[in-house]
């Protein structure tokens, strides 16, 4: 009974996966796929303050500690960073890079309602999500100086902004789908050509000095099974426009599908709304193709969790 | 017995002994040369292995033992192009490559011999290094190269250190094609977007930092 779930529920999944619309298509021509580059893209997009502008007063003192939450998670977060991540591992140039989700492209944007609970949230609600699922940590209390801070940061890094419209480069560029349905094999051999360099053979990531220099990509130290870079969308996108590091939209679109399924094909800190069962918590949370928790990838269920010993 | 079999004989001594002892060891390679046609490392790196920065010959003394190795061979297959290092690299066998680079990668790193006073513009130098250039699409050199560019890995060697001279010449050579040997082309996408401003400030600034991780301040 529990097999022919899980088969069903594989099965529905590579269909849907294959029906997906392309409604996603790019949006503007800022994400065209061919072989433009990082230099190209950048110039039409919001323009955030340059660091030096960072007022010299109270207020200079909460958005500057910000930056340096932004950049130092471990260390200046400590209380609620539960692996070896910084924000701007998936937020690239401390937050302000277009097509790397950057702070300019979020905060314009709160409140807003969000599918992911069902409820307006206010931007630092937002903020508590990233520490409890990318940071698989804990979310700092409304009104904690780390969430202060990094609210500081945001608003004046969108200092000139429309409130509440999307910005051309906000989040990660949603790709077409892909030609052929993303694949193991396929993604491992992207990954040991393009990303094991840094990453390491294992997707450890690797630390210097007791800094992270580059993060881990699965495992015990990454972002847990509630984050959005679980999805294979959110996973594609970033990769597509920003890896390998400097040399961004120089990787097919399909290479950037199978790496992130190969990448989210491998087992991380469990979700921290666990409801008891694999079924269930994918059904409440993950009942997407763009997810493969509880997808069943080279004779293993996806989702089991891995243990966390720095977890706070 | 004939001198004609004496001398043979002292020959297969000889040989016998050369093989007995196997290829030279790190030290002789480095203070000696191979003794066939290789002259001895230490003649332009220095007898600590720290190099020469007046004349842009790099520290080896500690660089990661794989990176060593792979920029003998790169040498040697004209992937990394230098007119001294060219017969040097081709003129070692793959054992003395081994050898070699093992050597140098255990060597501690020497003490800087001029206190680090960071020159030129050092404000451009450190947004490149801690910040990089991302309206260019240049990353930090921190990022790979770690804090401080102490380095990271076996494939992002240390920067802090080494000459400015040596840096600078190795910027240019990225940008001009001269050395091709990084792994996915990675630094010479990132040099080809440098200025000549940006090379002369961030060789400077690497050459004053402290070439051993300094512990970095609690908050």
């Amino acid at each position: 009974m529990m097999r022919w779930r899980w088969m069903a529920m594989t099965a529905s999944l590579a269909l849907a996966a294959c029906h997906q619309p392309e409604q996603q298509a790019a949006p503007s021509a800022a994400h065209a796929p061919a072989a433009a580059t990082s230099t190209a893209k950048v110039v039409s997009h919001f323009e955030p303050p340059p660091e030096s502008s960072i007022p010299h007063d109270d207020f200079g003192k909460q958005i500057a500690l910000g930056r340096q939450i932004f950049t130092d998670t471990g260390r200046y977060a400590k209380a609620y960073v539960g692996n070896a991540l910084n924000c701007e591992n998936c937020h690239l140039d401390a937050g302000r890079l277009a097509h790397s989700a950057p702070m300019w492209g979020a905060y314009p944007m709160y409140p807003a309602y969000r599918a992911k609970n069902h409820h307006v949230n206010t931007f630092a609600e937002r903020l508590q999500g990233c520490f409890q699922y990318s940071m698989n940590g804990k979310a700092p209390p409304l009104g904690d100086d780390v969430l202060v801070a990094l609210e500081a940061y945001a608003y004046w890094m969108s200092k000139g902004e429309p409130i509440g419209v999307a910005p051309p480069g906000h989040g990660y560029p949603k790709l077409p789908k892909p030609a052929q349905t993303p694949d193991y094999a396929r993604g491992e051999a992207v990954f040991r050509r393009d990303c094991a360099l840094c990453h390491g053979d294992n997707g450890q990531g690797q630390r210097v000095a007791d800094r992270t220099a580059f993060p881990p990509l699965w495992g015990a130290q990454s972002f847990n099974w509630g984050a959005g870079m679980e999805r294979l969308d959110n996973a594609s996108g970033f990769i597509k426009a920003n890896m390998p590091l400097g040399r961004g939209n120089t990787l097919t679109d399909q290479d950037a599908w199978d790496v992130a399924y190969f990448m989210n094909a491998h087992e991380r800190p469990q979700d921290p709304r666990f409801k008891g069962s694999i079924i269930e918590t994918r059904k409440a949370y993950h009942d997407t193709p763009d997810s493969l928790y509880g997808a069943e990838v080279s004779g293993r269920i996806l989702g089991e969790g891995v243990a966390n010993p720095r977890s706070p | 017995m004939s001198a004609f079999r004496i001398t043979l004989l002292a020959c297969g001594a000889l040989m016998a002994d050369a093989a007995l002892a196997g290829p030279p060891d790190g030290t002789t390679l480095a203070k000696q040369g191979n003794g066939h046609g290789v002259a001895p490392c230490m003649a332009c790196h220095a007898a600590d292995g720290g190099g020469q920065a007046a004349a842009g010959f790099p520290r080896l003394a500690g660089l990661p033992q794989a990176y060593l190795r792979k920029q003998l061979d790169d040498f040697a297959h004209g992937l990394r192009v230098n007119a001294t290092m060219q017969p040097v690299a081709s003129g070692l066998t793959e054992t003395e490559r081994d050898v070699v680079a093992a050597y140098y990668s255990k060597l501690p790193v020497p003490p800087a011999t001029s206190p680090p006073t960071p020159l030129g513009n050092t404000q451009l130098a450190q947004s490149l290094a801690t910040r990089g250039q991302w309206s260019k699409g240049v990353p930090a050199c921190e990022q790979c190269h770690g804090p401080g560019g102490v380095g990271v890995g076996d494939h992002f060697p240390p920067l802090a250190g080494q000459s400015a001279l040596y840096l600078s010449n190795q910027l240019h050579a990225w940008q001009q094609g001269a050395r091709r040997n990084d792994p996915l082309q990675l630094m010479q996408t990132v040099a080809g977007k440098l200025s000549e401003a940006d090379i002369a400030a961030i060789s400077a600034w690497y050459a004053a930092q402290p070439a051993t991780p300094t512990k970095e301040p609690q908050p």
